[in-house]
């Protein structure tokens, strides 16, 4: 267990090295570039060899590849050109913003999809079973900024109940609870689909197994079986499957957050990558990368822990 | 596109894949999930296919005082327009039907690049194993832990048509600018989907590496180039194909994404995703304008994803 924690630890540190590297390679390679994009476009030669000196960019691209990494992994990410602050400031609040947005719609997701897919997997076939998967099929389909409009034109304009985008002005405020609805609706359409489906094609096959035949050939009362003894089992893949997913939902987190314009990690990265604000994009891309492989080694992780036949063996 | 990627993956024997591929043309009619996906994706098909041979306006052509019309709204110059205009006095209906071909040409080509490249990197690393499989599941890893918004935004921010790549590509290579888009853009896709392809051939050529047949085609002598190509590939064409129909789906998605995101193809050609774009900044005016587009690229995907769930039915019944 011990072992294949450190084992997946180091491959983790390996993947963010690797990416570090390739990320200083695409914006930081070309220095003069860069002095260009930091300084506008209207600067003159000598200001961006100044600024190229001063910042210590003259340096041997070694040791400057791993001062910028030493500086990353304290949280220094240098600072933002478009709004002159410390990039990990701003960091820091858009990430707070998009956890609470994030953390609302997995919640509401997983729940649905639960039940939907507890229901349909467990009597495999059914026309209840058909309909809930064309209905995951269908809500899979429809691509997040789609939804968005589809929605709103009915809840902005038609309905007129909500507020068409969410700023959040004030800050996140239970009285502006209401901008919320909207983009974690979008997000939660979008998403339930897959991980409803990953639940219904656990639950079907443990439905199939011999334990759950034994189970009901000796009389208990089938709510007990499916509760009992096929949910917990069935619910160690689509576990894993979920965290995994992530990576997944980050990316349509981004795109929701640039539709109804809510402060948070995914607009901060696409404004950063309009105006070319590099060190933001750097600072972005490697906390998304860090979710997303720290996300892999919970379900890794987890998955040993939930399966007792890989646990003892 | 499914039969082309079909026949394509039967090229040994092309009439005997022809035939089969019919046979299973002919079961999809069992399926009528199927059955509504292949209407819905032949419908954008022939659409792209055919748009010029339609009766639409210019999806230039800028009508002046006529901007953000509903639909069913004739302008003053009597033209008639059936979903309304953009914020340009274009015609929404002529776009959006001439937006399918920009669409379902990129995605397709798109698809097919990724595809190739995710086939040859699978295809190479479950066979040969080894190092070789080390060190292209290393590369996969590593491309997969971005989040593929994440990965697109930063090679078209480092290597897109405005740094210096693409502008490399536009002045010295004297590229026209929608090439260079959509060139940088495919290669872009190729990094994200590639991958993930290769993630699923890699496993299917694990399991059929085992199988008699290829033990024999060794002994035979066949160069691991033939194996690969010829005995490999083709028998695992059934999940693939499956697979195509939901990648092509997801890039479609991609591509109209980065046009919301406006970093797709360059104006003024019609591209669903920037119409949508467009439309936001109108608020309520801009609504028509982004309503069919929304609908439009949900009922493409849509239709492939139903043709996909059709298909898999099918594979899985016999």
């Amino acid at each position: 267990m011990l072992q294949l924690a450190g084992k997946r630890l180091v491959q983790m540190a390996l993947i963010m090295l690797t990416v570090s590297l390739l990320l200083f390679l695409a914006f930081e390679a070309d220095k003069y570039s860069l002095a260009g994009k930091v300084l506008g476009q209207y600067s003159t030669e000598d200001q961006r060899l100044l600024w190229l000196e001063q910042n210590g960019y003259n340096a041997p691209f070694v040791q400057r590849y791993f001062t910028w990494v030493f500086n990353a992994a304290r949280g220094d990410f240098g600072e933002s050109v478009q709004f002159a602050t410390p990039v990990s400031k701003l960091l820091k609040d858009h990430l707070l913003n998009t956890a609470v947005l994030g953390g609302l719609v997995f919640t509401i997701t997983v729940s649905i999809a639960l039940v939907l897919g507890v229901l349909s997997g467990i009597a495999e076939g059914s026309p209840r079973d058909r309909g809930i998967t064309v209905l995951a099929v269908i809500t899979t389909s429809i691509p997040e900024f789609a939804s968005a409009t589809i929605l709103v034109a009915i809840f902005v304009f038609w309905l007129d109940i909500l507020p068409g985008t969410s700023p959040f002005s004030n800050g996140l405020t239970w009285a502006d609870a209401n901008q919320l609805v909207l983009p974690v609706m979008v997000l939660v359409i979008y998403n339930f689909g897959y991980y409803t489906r990953m639940t219904r094609a656990s639950m079907a096959e443990v439905m199939t197994s011999q334990y759950v035949r034994t189970a009901i050939l000796k009389g208990l009362p089938y709510k007990r079986v499916i509760l009992r003894h096929g949910l917990r089992n069935a619910l160690i893949a689509p576990f894993t499957v979920m965290i995994l997913q992530l990576n997944y939902l980050l990316s349509g987190v981004i795109v929701t957050e640039v539709f109804f314009s809510y402060k948070g990690f995914g607009k901060l990265l696409y404004e950063a990558a309009l105006f070319g604000d590099i060190f933001v994009i750097e600072a972005c891309a490697m906390v998304a990368v860090f979710i997303a492989v720290f996300s892999q080694f919970v379900s890794d992780i987890g998955y040993t822990l939930l399966n007792p036949r890989i646990r003892f063996s | 596109m499914t039969d082309t990627t079909a026949e394509q993956s039967n090229t040994p024997d092309t009439a005997k894949g022809l035939a089969r591929f019919l046979a299973a043309f002919g079961l999809l009619r069992e399926s009528w999930v199927g059955m509504i996906g292949l209407f819905l994706v032949s419908f954008w098909v022939l659409v792209a296919i055919f748009v010029d041979l339609l009766p639409l306006q210019d999806p230039l052509a800028q009508t002046r005082g006529a901007i953000n019309l509903a639909m069913l709204t004739e302008d003053k110059t009597g033209v008639m327009h059936w979903m309304g205009t953009d914020d340009r006095g274009r015609d929404l209906l002529a776009r959006l039907l001439h937006g399918s071909r920009v669409v379902l040409f990129w995605s397709t080509l798109a698809t097919i690049v990724a595809y190739s490249v995710g086939m040859i990197m699978g295809v190479t690393a479950g066979y040969r194993g080894g190092w070789w499989d080390e060190i292209i599941s290393f590369i996969g890893n590593v491309l997969l832990s971005f989040p593929q918004i994440v990965l697109l935004l930063v090679i078209l921010t480092a290597f897109g048509p405005n740094s210096n790549v693409g502008i490399w590509m536009n002045t010295a290579l004297g590229l026209d600018k929608t090439i260079v888009s959509g060139a940088l853009i495919i290669v872009a896709i190729t990094f994200s989907t590639a991958p993930q392809v290769a993630r699923i051939v890699r496993g299917i050529v694990l399991d059929l590496k085992t199988r008699d047949y290829i033990a024999a085609a060794e002994v035979r002598g066949e160069g691991p180039l033939w194996i690969m190509l010829v005995e490999l590939l083709p028998n695992a064409r059934g999940p693939l194909i499956v697979d195509a129909c939901l990648r092509l789906g997801y890039v479609i998605i991609t591509i109209a994404l980065l046009g919301f995101l406006s970093l797709g193809l360059p104006p003024p050609d019609p591209d669903w995703g920037k119409m949508i774009s467009d439309g936001r900044q109108w608020g309520y005016n801009g609504l028509n304008m982004m309503l069919w587009p929304a609908l439009a690229i949900s009922s493409l995907v849509l239709g492939l994803n139903l043709l996909a769930d059709g298909l898999r039915e099918i594979s899985l019944r016999d």
